[in-house]
């Protein structure tokens, strides 16, 4: 679903963020992407739909390309649904029509038909009654609850999560992997950067473990969990599971 | 001082003033606005599109408009349009545009570079994710620019745009140069027929400093109103 092959990205000529990166994910699979902050995780997502261009190397997403200047990225990138770590809903655009703007305008979905795909996904999410709400009376557990359903009402092939719950208050980061971790059941295709190594745990296929730009270490759960093989990953997780 | 004023002069000039004068400069300073908003506008974009000569074409544009005194543009323009036109359309006379259509255009022109700037600002508070999420969902550059930042970023800045406005009003009382009967060309014609200089400035002065205040009053009213919403 995913091929990521030999990227590597520069922001000026003397500081290289990613170097060499090559992984895949395939359909069904959920992985979770995780090191130590400016380890370039979120920038490597970003890559995956071209928010974050690149110097070199290959990236494809269901057989097209992204880094070919051809490709129609709106087009590829609506296929892509992407979760942010500040949620990013549209604060003067109602709850209801944050889900439906991309239905309508890119999907070409009539209003009606992007309203009712709009309200069973708040449904699903539990805040069918925020929809006639404004973003900002919601609290931030809810927010990137909608901002999840925001980006499934466009029917992703793919779901990208880019550290969902760093930005929220401890009580609220279980109701928002309770609903990433329905999803993964389901089957959805997930590239999640996090630091939830209980979400890891519980749903993830294989376990990508980056540090300053490189991907030191790509296992199945298992493994990784088990006995890393390189120190920076041991070191990484005794620090965040000693407490 | 006051004792041979007479200020019944004012009262049968009312209509006049009213409805010739500040209809003018209403229609003037709206239509200003609104075209200088939207022109403005398009400049913004064309100076935070990245694009090197676009971004320079509008930087100087509003740098020019900006160093130059209102009046003179007026002034200037109404002069250059007629043969502007003629060299345009390949006429063979000089095309005759009118002083309201000229007044118009100038005014239009000259805000749009002010505008632009306010416009520039609102767009550049918007936070880079809001973009990125747009861009995420599949919207293209125009879309993502149409439903998701200019209405943030006009909102944002609405308080200024309606101060600019305000002075923009003002300002159009210097259609003057074009002998155009706005309501301060208005109520000069009439202190010239009756004599009554004095009178007739005191009073449209009261009446630019009336509707400029509501107006301000209005804006700080909106400003606490959008200060609760946020």
């Amino acid at each position: 679903m995913i091929e990521i092959s030999h990227v590597n990205k520069w922001y000026s000529p003397s500081f290289q963020v990613l170097t060499d990166c090559t992984t895949s994910v395939t359909k069904g699979e959920v992985v979770v992407v995780c090191g130590p902050s400016g380890s370039g995780k979120s920038t490597l997502i970003k890559c995956v739909n071209a928010l974050e261009p690149f110097q070199s190397g290959d990236i494809s997403v269901d057989g097209t390309k992204v880094n070919d200047p051809k490709t129609n990225l709106p087009k590829l990138r609506s296929r892509v649904g992407m979760v942010f770590q500040h949620f990013e809903l549209f604060p003067h655009l109602k709850i209801i029509d944050n889900l439906c703007l991309a239905q309508q305008k890119v999907l070409d979905r009539s209003r009606d038909k992007a309203m009712a795909k709009g309200m069973q996904l708040l449904e699903r999410v539990g805040l069918k009654e925020q929809a006639q709400k404004f973003p900002a009376n919601l609290s931030g557990g809810q927010q990137q609850r909608v901002a999840i359903a925001r980006a499934l009402a466009m029917d992703p092939i793919v779901m990208l999560f880019d550290e969902p719950t760093s930005a929220l208050d401890p009580e609220m980061v279980s109701e928002v992997l309770d609903v990433m971790v329905d999803l993964a059941h389901e089957g959805m295709t997930m590239m999640v950067v996090t630091h939830e190594m209980g979400f890891a745990r519980k749903v993830a296929n294989r376990v990508i473990f980056m540090d300053r730009g490189e991907i030191v270490e790509d296992a199945a759960k298992e493994d990784f969990f088990g006995k890393p093989r390189s120190d920076r990953a041991q070191k990484f997780l005794s620090k965040i599971l000693s407490h | 001082m006051f004792a041979n004023l007479d200020f019944d002069v004012i009262r049968r000039a009312l209509p006049y003033l009213f409805f010739e004068g500040m209809r003018f400069t209403l229609t003037l300073t709206a239509l200003a606005a609104l075209g200088g908003l939207v022109f403005g506008t398009a400049l913004a974009l064309m100076r935070l599109s990245g694009h090197k000569i676009l971004g320079r074409i509008a930087g100087v544009y509003v740098d020019f408009m900006r160093s130059l005194p209102l009046v003179l543009v007026i002034f200037w323009f109404y002069f250059l349009v007629p043969y502007i036109g003629q060299w345009v359309t390949g006429a063979s006379r000089p095309i005759s545009v009118g002083a309201f259509a000229s007044s118009l255009i100038t005014f239009i022109m000259f805000e749009a570079a002010y505008f632009s700037e306010i416009m520039r600002a609102g767009i550049q508070s918007i936070s880079r994710g809001q973009p990125a999420a747009a861009s995420a969902l599949g919207l293209t550059y125009a879309q993502t620019m149409r439903y998701v930042v200019l209405p943030q970023a006009f909102r944002n800045m609405l308080p200024v745009l309606i101060t600019q406005t305000i002075v923009l009003f003002q300002d159009t009382s210097l259609v003057y140069v074009l002998s155009i009967t706005d309501f301060l060309g208005a109520a000069s014609k009439v202190a010239q027929r009756d004599g009554r200089l004095v009178e007739m400035y005191l009073f449209a002065a009261v009446v630019y400093f009336t509707i400029s205040c509501i107006a301000s009053f209005g804006v700080r009213r909106l400003q606490a109103r959008i200060a609760i919403i946020r």
